[in-house]
């Protein structure tokens, strides 16, 4: 595989208070040829009683991804560019250990294939030097692809995150999520 | 005419909607397209730059233009799904022609040109030559929309020509033309960029125009203050810094009751007022009364926001105002325009960097249809039909005289009054399907089954081409040359992607034969949608829209061109009033005093609720292209009622009960989504619907005096609880209910 074009300068940034739940991302994705039609990033309303709000959810490529930990097969692994694989079509045993270990909700099991499936960053794309569908189409700028000076002079009033405290659980990621202004982490559960 | 041939369901069986979905490993030939075509998404007035991917005449998908100024690559989920409406199985691919109690049957181009011109022949001769009305649609090129207003001019002969702009934003022009003598966006958006304030008024930015979203958030990220008018938190509104959910139809008064505090306060450009406008005195006592205790009580918003609004406003060395169908569909769309430009006047903020004011035009060509002659009272370049001199030039460049020349028709909601009335007897219709996107819809039903003689030129089978007696299988946006211009005033190219397919031909070559057979072949010598550019741009010449200056070559080396572009050596103009030369008489900017009065319908104890409507992200305006994607019905598959939870309870109304909601017009029921997004005295229902589906049902036909638009955003209703569930959107299918 010719990885040559990848850009590693180049990181995803995403911004959940910016969706406005226009689903462009899921299409985008959707119409990739190895997903058959499934999209592999989702959002959904928040609460829709309440709010318009609408939230996306990204495959957050772990530094240490537990998702690939847990796996009896062997079947998810993360290259060398830090990009977490979807699981290997021929290893996968769909035992979905996967989808109950992430700690972001991020993998699914695609039940008509009996397979994980999950992001790869667009891989034949973002290894072309080209950016993922998603941050390429997403129209509010709630997901972004881009330098982290880009970003800096772009967003004046966030910073990017990559940090996620899970009660005792520390987890790393490759993409950022943008929170205000000098955070510096992001605790999901304090317990 | 009578009724449909056949029923309803039997129509939708053989001509859809149905729903295309791209096979699970997608179109075969992606990877390896025979061409890769730069030319616009077919849907909004964003026109967003797009990539098709063509293998053997077939769109098989699409990649971002990521080079386009205006878009950088960003699309919405219907620019993303729109390659599916092409080699669609519900494509016509034949003329077909109603054959009573079967249905449609196909017939030969011959036959179908023959029986078409012989039936305009006959009714003409018969009623008069303004019994026979054409009805158009601004999603054609800027080529095609000054063929139809040439065509129905010259060939046709009848002065009953309108289109469907004229239920988009013709409220907006009018005002335009009022305080400014020119109908276009001051400015186009990368003056939103340093805006320190920004004001958007009745506009669902985030979900009718998803891609200006980022023009917005940018002016946003470099510190600008956001403000919202709209009765519901839409996403957009959900992001303000301040969001007034003012009740339906009173936004004359906010902005009246705005200006008042600006006066009060002495927020105000004197240099500006006294060189470059008049009448601001006429202005001020309009609004002289309008404290913020009679604002709040009119609007429903608190005077807080009010007062806050305006000191934002008032204090504001930048800003730019948006406004779009939510204060222009209204019977005061006019009053309402001429409100929010006062306010840009006032405070001098405009044809100056990052000082803006525009209408965002909603049709795809939505500004470019609206300045070249498909209008009841327009001539090209915007010009004025009632006017000697612009009779005297356009009918020059047509080669006829000028006594030939048709006047002032009538609008389209009126086109079909006098249908109604039995006036007008025949009806030509091309990408315009009134029976979804018209208010009083079962007015307009009964309207179509008064027809002696309706012909259509469409793509798809839409709901009211059902009627026809002859359909001709015309041309998708992807299948012919030519340019649109987007809401920012920018010409851009649409390109000819893939042929029509079957035996389905261009809408051109449809107009054009049709002319010939009429008499008329020596004014319709056209060869190429160039050519009929270059004569356009000689019609435009001089007028107030004026295009002379652009040329396919220029918009292609610069990725668009902005009018006016009055010659070939002109850059064009980006932003509108650096000069200080307004295009009214007297060169000025006109104030206009505007003293607020109600919406026509006012709620009472039979009709107790206000009644609003408008749009979806996944659809787009009467569905004909995007109820037969299916993706995009899939995201939002059937019309709900947005209804506050107090009010739900009021009435014991549950979610996802049935409610059937009665207006003067009609009644129809709708799924409950209970959502402390609106307002508590508003219901909302998006309108993209068919049959017992469609909100249009409800909605009435006033309209405004002016500019003649209907009042689609404010009406009175009353809500019956049917005390059930509704069913599953599987089980309703409303993207084709009958």
């Amino acid at each position: 595989m010719n990885t040559t074009t990848f850009r590693t300068d180049q990181e995803f940034f995403f911004d959940p208070q910016r969706c406005i739940g226009c689903h462009a991302c899921e299409m985008a994705c959707a119409e990739c040829e190895t997903n058959g039609q499934t999209a592999m990033i989702h959002v959904d309303y928040v609460d829709r009683f309440l709010s318009t709000q609408t939230s996306v959810q990204v495959c957050m490529h772990c530094e240490d991804p537990v998702c690939a930990k847990v796996c009896p097969a062997d079947a998810i692994t993360k290259d060398e560019f830090g990009i977490v694989h979807s699981a290997n079509t021929a290893r996968c045993i769909a035992c979905s250990n996967c989808v109950q270990a992430c700690p972001f909700g991020v993998p699914k099991k695609v039940e008509p294939l009996d397979l994980m499936m999950k992001c790869n960053m667009c891989y034949d794309r973002t290894s072309a030097g080209k950016k993922p569908m998603c941050a390429t189409v997403c129209p509010s700028g709630a997901l972004f692809y881009g330098t982290r000076e880009q970003i800096g002079r772009n967003r004046p009033n966030s910073s990017p995150v990559n940090t996620f405290r899970f009660g005792q659980q520390l987890v790393k990621t490759k993409v950022n999520i943008m929170m205000p202004k000098g955070a510096t982490e992001l605790v999901v559960d304090s317990e | 005419m009578a009724t449909l041939p056949v029923s309803a369901e039997n129509l939708i069986t053989q001509f859809g909607p149905s729903l295309n979905f791209p096979p699970m490993q997608g179109y075969p030939g992606r990877d390896e397209p025979d061409d890769v075509v730069k030319t616009h998404c077919c849907f909004c007035g964003m026109q967003c730059g797009i990539k098709l991917l063509v293998k053997d005449n077939r769109i098989v998908g699409f990649e971002p233009w990521e080079e386009f100024p205006f878009n950088e690559g960003r699309l919405c989920p219907k620019g993303v799904q729109r390659y599916l409406q092409n080699n669609h199985p519900d494509r016509l691919l034949d003329p077909i022609e109603r054959v009573e109690g079967k249905g449609f049957r196909p017939i030969a181009w011959e036959a179908a040109f023959e029986r078409v011109v012989s039936e305009i022949q006959r009714i003409q001769g018969k009623y008069g030559k303004d019994a026979f009305a054409m009805l158009s649609g601004v999603s054609l090129t800027n080529e095609k929309s000054y063929l139809v207003g040439k065509f129905a001019r010259v060939a046709l002969k009848t002065r009953n020509l309108d289109y469907n702009g004229r239920l988009c934003m013709v409220s907006a022009g009018a005002g335009n033309k009022k305080a400014f003598g020119l109908d276009r966006g001051s400015n186009n958006y990368s003056d939103l960029a340093h805006a320190e304030v920004v004001m958007i008024c009745g506009t669902n930015v985030s979900e009718t125009f998803p891609t200006l979203t980022h023009w917005i958030w940018q002016a946003r990220d470099n510190g600008a203050k956001l403000i919202v008018v709209d009765p519901r938190l839409t996403p957009i509104a959900r992001t303000a810094d301040l969001h007034l959910p003012i009740r339906p139809g009173r936004d004359s008064a906010l902005y009246g009751a705005i200006l008042h505090q600006l006066i009060k306060h002495d927020w105000l450009d004197h240099d500006f007022i006294a060189n470059h406008t008049t009448d601001f005195e006429k202005a001020k006592e309009a609004v002289k009364d309008y404290d913020l205790e009679w604002a709040e009580r009119t609007t429903g918003i608190a005077k807080e926001k009010i007062m806050q609004a305006a000191q934002w406003w008032g204090a504001a060395k930048t800003s730019f105002l948006l406004h779009a169908r939510g204060i222009e569909h209204q019977s005061k769309g006019v009053e309402n325009v001429v409100a929010c430009i006062n306010l840009v006047l006032a405070t001098g903020r405009i044809g100056k960097p990052y000082c803006g004011y525009a209408t965002i035009t909603g049709q795809g060509n939505g500004q470019g249809g609206r300045e070249h002659g498909h209008k009841c009272d327009q001539l090209p370049g915007n010009r004025d039909i009632e006017n000697p001199e612009h009779r005297k030039y356009i009918s020059g460049v047509w080669g006829i005289d000028e006594k030939e020349l048709p006047g002032k028709g009538l609008t389209a909601y009126e086109i079909m009054e006098a249908i109604h009335r039995g006036e007008i007897k025949g009806l030509l219709s091309i990408c315009f399907n009134p029976l979804v996107s018209l208010p009083n819809n079962n007015m307009i039903r009964e309207a179509l089954e008064k027809l002696e003689f309706y012909a259509c030129i469409d793509f798809f089978l839409n709901e009211t081409a059902r009627h026809a007696n002859i359909i001709l299988p015309g041309s998708l946006h992807e299948e012919e040359e030519g340019t649109v211009t987007t809401a920012e005033g920018r010409v851009v190219r649409i390109r000819k992607a893939v042929n029509p397919p079957g035996n389905a031909r261009t809408d051109t070559s449809i107009l054009l034969e049709l002319a010939k057979r009429l008499g008329a072949e020596k004014h319709f010598g056209f060869n190429s949608s160039e050519e009929i550019f270059n004569e356009l741009r000689v019609a435009s010449k001089g007028g107030t829209a004026d295009y002379f200056g652009i040329t396919y070559k220029k918009i292609e080396d610069n990725m668009g061109v902005f009018w006016p572009c009055p010659s070939e050596d002109h850059p064009g103009t980006p932003r509108l009033w650096e000069d200080r030369k307004f295009k009214t008489p007297d060169g000025r900017a006109h104030f206009n005093g505007v003293a607020y009065r109600e919406p026509a319908e006012l709620t009472d104890a039979e009709y107790p609720m206000i009644l609003t409507t408008g749009r979806v992200v996944s659809q787009y305006l009467s569905g004909t292209q995007t109820r037969r994607i299916g993706k995009l019905v899939e995201q939002y598959p059937e019309p709900l009622l947005e209804i506050h939870p107090k009010t739900a309870a009021r009435f014991g109304i549950k979610d996802r009960e049935l409610v059937k909601v009665v207006t003067r017009r009609g009644a129809a029921e709708f799924p409950a989504q209970l959502v402390e997004t609106i307002r508590e005295d508003t219901v909302f229902i998006p309108y993209h619907w068919p049959g017992k589906k469609s909100a249009n049902q409800l909605t009435s036909g006033h309209l405004d005096p002016v500019s003649k638009i209907p009042e689609f955003k404010v009406c009175a209703c009353r809500l019956e609880p049917q005390g059930r569930p509704a069913p599953s959107p599987a089980e309703t299918k409303a993207y084709a209910s009958a």
